[in-house]
């Protein structure tokens, strides 16, 4: 990258890389634990649920919705100084999970609980790309 | 064993709010709330075998009950750091009693205290910070610390319920008269309006700036003694009649619900124990960081059905002098908060008011309090009965 990037950047651990391969790829990954099947996030080494640690890597469909949201109008990081305003958001994928992100292409005003949503892929390093979601029409 | 009576409040120390911290650090901040509260209970330092101390946010050691005690060469036979964010005060007062019910002391200072440094809120702490999911999976997305995570909360409450942004303000005006009540108090000269709430600036939609605790510098301390200590001690002993605990997640995104709180389970079974409801109590003396979390505390502790949190606001008078009377001390909306002493001024609150000691601001009769302590995102909470005799 030419800029240097200058938010809080993930490091990656051993049991979370395959979800960030997945979004350098483009790909929104999901752990499944193969013993209760349920879908788990974010990333863990034994399954939340019932505690098997017979975690598999799923793509999941990158479709959910804005479970809530607050437009934050003071960065506390330096590196968001001229983000502001931005959305903050928890959203519900299709699969059940939900994440903590941000809600872009759409003006923040317009953003709403309820609304339909779609992973998009915004590489920040060479190494790591974040999952971030936008509208989507309704299907 | 059993909690119910196991052990008093008999001492209060406590520190006045500042926004202007005089450079002392946190440990002489702790140490003068210590002596404060040994004083107050007409106890020697040699009387004091529990020492429990929650971890300031703004100077990072270890084993904080260790360096306190031995700078007040202090030899306690039960000591425990206590982290539960807000709710490490009330986590204190029922662990303290715990000890003190199974004979491992007979008199705990239970401490807390912070000096204003913002940067300490996001800053990293001592050592290599930890590799945690929180760090990973939503710092890279710039929350605001804890701000954003309550407004997230206030918006998906209004999304389901209806609540509006007057009633959270109500909260924060009612607060405001008891601080002007209260000589210690941040805000004790400084009057407020819901016009005026409404009307300063948004920091995290919905949450408007008046609607946010403010930082400061200060301590708090209460001691917890044994019965027979309690009944010898200068004033109406402050008895734990009910206490319960949960914890739920740490990030907003894994909690179990938005809009109910871990309080739907530790109010209750607190009353169970103290064999009280609701509508017996005098006083509610609970955790307000932001407006809504009294709201939402409201609902999860049954003052109100779930929902009706904004309504009950607005139809009840909340001051000192009210028919709810909550949060006399101003909450730390108007009182102040200190860091983690910021939950504790509940505790001191509470206590006060069941020892007839609040002057100006005094609830009368008041015979029964509810004090919680909420820590994180509505993540951790403690909820207590205390009651005077
Ligand atoms: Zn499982």
């Amino acid at each position: 990258m030419a800029q240097e990037y200058r938010k809080p950047l993930p490091q990656p651990t051993e049991t979370s890389r395959p979800f960030w391969e997945g979004a350098r790829r483009g790909e929104l990954r999901l752990q499944r634990c193969r013993s209760c099947g349920e879908y788990v996030f974010y990333p863990r080494s034994l399954c939340p649920h019932c505690l098997s640690p017979e975690l598999g890597w799923t793509t999941a469909s990158g479709r959910g919705h804005v479970y809530t949201y607050t437009v934050v109008r003071r960065p506390a990081h330096p590196g968001f100084r001229d983000e502001v305003p931005y959305v903050l958001a928890i959203v519900e994928l299709e699969e059940g999970p939900r994440l903590t992100t941000n809600i872009v292409g759409v003006a923040p005003e317009e953003v709403r609980i309820g609304m339909p949503v779609e992973a998009v892929f915004e590489p920040a390093t060479e190494e790591i790309t974040l999952v971030k979601f936008r509208p989507r029409k309704e299907t | 064993m059993e909690l119910r009576r196991s052990a008093a409040i008999v001492g209060i120390g406590e520190l006045r709010p500042s926004r202007h911290p005089d450079g002392r650090p946190v440990l002489e901040l702790l140490a003068e709330v210590t002596r404060l509260a040994i004083a107050d209970a007409g106890l020697e330092k040699g009387d004091v075998d529990g020492l429990l101390v929650a971890p300031p946010l703004a100077e990072h050691s270890l084993m904080w009950p260790t360096v306190l005690a031995e700078y007040l060469r202090m030899h306690p036979t039960f000591a425990e750091t206590v982290d539960l964010g807000g709710a490490s005060a009330c986590g204190m007062v029922w662990r303290a009693a715990a000890a003190i019910r199974a004979g491992l002391c007979r008199a705990a200072v239970c401490v807390t205290g912070d000096v204003l440094d913002p940067d300490s809120f996001y800053g990293p702490r001592g050592g290599r910070p930890a590799r945690v999911p929180g760090r990973e999976f939503e710092s890279p997305f710039g929350p605001m610390g804890a701000n954003s995570g309550y407004a997230m909360i206030a918006m998906r409450h209004m999304y389901e319920f209806g609540t509006t942004s007057r009633q959270l303000a109500k909260v924060a005006v009612d607060q405001r008269v008891n601080a002007n009540a209260n000589p210690d108090a941040l805000f004790f000269d400084r009057p407020l309006t819901i016009e005026e709430v409404l009307a300063s600036p948004l920091v995290c939609d919905p949450l408007h700036l008046y609607e946010i605790v403010m930082p400061c510098t200060g301590a708090a301390a209460v001691l917890v003694a044994a019965p027979e200590i309690a009944r010898r001690g200068p004033h109406r002993p402050v008895w734990l009649l009910g206490a319960a605990e949960k914890l739920t997640h740490m990030s907003l995104a894994q909690a179990p619900s938005l809009t109910t709180s871990p309080i739907a389970y530790t109010a209750p079974r607190a009353f169970e124990m103290a064999g009280v409801t609701p509508q017996d109590i005098d006083l509610v003396s609970v955790y307000d960081c932001y407006t809504i979390t009294v709201v939402v505390t409201l609902e999860d502790a049954g003052f109100c059905p779930k929902g009706r949190g904004g309504p009950f606001v607005e139809e009840h008078d909340l001051t000192y002098r009210g028919d709810l009377p909550l949060n006399t001390h101003g909450g730390q909306l108007s009182f102040g908060q200190a860091g983690l002493a910021g939950g504790m001024s509940h505790v001191t609150e509470a206590a006060r008011q069941l020892q007839g000691r609040a002057g100006q601001r005094q609830v009368r009769n008041c015979e029964l309090a509810f004090v919680n302590g909420n820590g994180g995102i509505m993540s951790e909470e403690v909820s207590l009965v205390l009651g005077a005799d």
